[in-house]
């Protein structure tokens, strides 16, 4: 197997705070929750930490409860000494904190990094929605999202709604086809006491539920939460001091491809989930057929469908075909998807959910909801221009 | 591709009660400021003729600096769109956007409100044209059924 700086880490411990709505706590405290778990899971305490990174840093965006709090806030209130350090949100996605963690680590820089992302969107929103923190009469900055806000494309349910539009319209993919994602996770959500929403879902609940952008409904959107995940990435050194179980990662998909637009790409039914996913698999001597568990990206039912498709688990435009009935994607089928509920009814922890459960799977940890002999996790996360994948292992 | 001539008209209503203001930055600028002549232009190569969206300092396809805003027919295919529902404003009705591809350019693409007809009535596939819309100072390009042309 040829060698990748990925190799020279594993990811050590995970962590998670309160994930609730409208918690009311502070993005900070949240973050502190979950830093402290990941470090008790690793076997690790703060001053072992010598590396800290979060995606997308807390001073770089107008942030309506998105960013979480600085590196800088975490690293003062636990009195960390890294070596290295960054936020950044110009990556391959939230997962590209955890590469930059793994670059860091292969590079010699940092021997645990402490990887957060924290959201405080719901308690942001105050139950008014994303109409709480948007100003219809602004003036949007000259940028890609920009061209799209003054036509009254102010969320990334819009753009995805024109991404189903388009897949529906090439593929003949039919509403209750994508569904399948939401009935999945829903029945999956059920075995997860942490999930946000819990109650049974019927296709009839799903094609009744209000509409907010055709053809997306309420119950193809993730569910703004509140609450921090961090994991802890750790030298592969150094294994043999920790607490538990490592998962290791077979390969990273970090690459951009197409046009770094939500409206300019190539192929409008898919996005940049593909160039990510080519990469990953470029890097890796696994194929589809070896993944056991999905943990895909679900900000919207649509982007899970378009990344079992960019991972090549089905044909590009089959994917509503292999959801179709369901089975496949649940417990008990052949690739189970979004163990834990999945944004869409475990709460929108920003990817960072669909990680811990992969690490939650690979362990054996995870419980009434654990896939018998998982080995092989593909993770994944972003929509439009922004992808990033990870296939994670045991051991 | 020959070019169409469009009467310069202000459009219908703005189906958006509340419009964002699109800041303007100085290289873009011809796009927003100059639908007054009823007139959509991008940037455009004046060595390969290739048209760049957005506009900027050079051609995106031969890296040429000679480029210069220059107009296109106005018509179009709606290649995607979606009904957005969801107030994201107070007692907003529902309304259309879309993507739609530019006649002149295969890659060349706009998202915009397709407007003067019944939001549901929309389809990928559907010939429209684009009409400006004057507001804040702008001219934003929505874009008609084509089937309208000639109605005043």
């Amino acid at each position: 197997m040829t060698r990748h700086f990925e190799h020279d880490s594993v990811i050590s411990g995970i962590g998670q705070s309160d994930v609730g709505r409208r918690l009311g706590r502070s993005a900070i405290e949240l973050t502190v929750d979950s830093a402290l778990a990941a470090l008790t899971d690793a076997g690790l305490r703060p001053t072992d930490v010598d590396g800290v990174t979060t995606y997308p840093g807390g001073n770089g965006l107008t942030s309506a409860g998105y960013a979480g709090p600085p590196v800088s806030a975490v690293i003062d209130a636990l009195r960390l000494q890294p070596n290295w350090f960054q936020g950044s949100a110009e990556l391959p996605g939230q997962l590209g904190a955890i590469v930059a963690a793994m670059m860091a680590v292969s590079a010699g820089l940092a021997r645990h990094v402490l990887v957060y992302r924290t959201v405080t969107e719901s308690t942001a929103q105050r139950g008014g929605g994303r109409a709480a923190v948007y100003d219809p009469d602004g003036v949007v900055a000259p940028d890609e999202m920009g061209w799209l806000r003054v036509f009254g494309a102010p969320s990334a349910a819009n753009w995805l709604a024109m991404l189903a539009t388009r897949h529906f319209h090439e593929f003949g993919t039919t509403r209750a086809q994508l569904s399948q994602i939401a009935l999945a996770c829903r029945s999956h959500a059920a075995l997860n006491p942490l999930a946000v929403y819990r109650d049974p879902l019927s296709l009839d609940d799903y094609l009744g539920a209000r509409m907010i952008s055709w053809p997306l409904c309420l119950f193809d959107c993730d569910v703004p939460v509140d609450g921090s995940t961090s994991v802890i990435v750790s030298a592969r050194e150094t294994v043999a001091d920790l607490r538990s179980r490592p998962v290791s990662v077979d390969a990273v998909g970090t690459a951009f491809r197409g046009r770094f637009s939500w409206d300019q790409q190539p192929a409008l039914a898919q996005m940049a989930a593909t160039g990510a996913a080519d990469h990953l698999w470029s890097r890796s001597s696994l194929r589809p057929d070896d993944v056991d568990v999905a943990q895909l990206y679900d900000g919207f039912s649509i982007l899970a469908l378009a990344w079992l498709e960019a991972f090549g688990f089905c044909a590009p435009g089959e994917g509503g075909a292999f959801v179709e009935d369901g089975s496949r994607i649940r417990l008990g089928g052949e690739l189970p998807l979004n163990t834990a509920g999945g944004q869409l009814s475990a709460g929108r922890l920003h990817g960072y959910g669909l990680v811990h459960e992969s690490v939650l799977q690979l362990r054996g940890e995870a419980g009434v909801r654990q896939v018998p002999g998982a080995r092989v996790a593909a993770v994944s996360n972003g929509g439009g221009p922004i992808a990033g994948a990870m296939l994670l292992t045991t051991g | 591709m020959k070019e169409v001539a469009i009467v310069p008209r202000d459009v219908l209503d703005d189906p958006l009660r509340h419009r964002e203001r699109f800041g303007l930055d100085g290289a873009g600028d011809f796009f927003w400021l100059g639908g007054a002549d009823g007139k959509l232009r991008f940037s455009t190569c004046a060595a390969c003729g290739y048209r760049t969206h957005p506009g900027g300092s050079v051609c995106a396809s031969c890296l040429s600096r000679d480029v210069a805003p220059q107009p296109v027919s106005g018509l179009a295919t709606v290649l995607t769109y979606t009904v957005n529902v969801q107030r994201w404003s107070p007692d907003q009705d529902p309304y259309v956007v879309a993507i739609v591809g530019i006649d002149e350019q295969a890659d060349l693409r706009l998202t915009t409100n397709i407007v003067g007809c019944d939001p549901w009535s929309v389809r990928v596939g559907d010939r429209v044209e684009v009409a400006f819309l004057h507001r804040h100072g702008l001219h934003y390009p929505l874009f008609r059924p084509l089937a309208g042309t000639g109605e005043q």
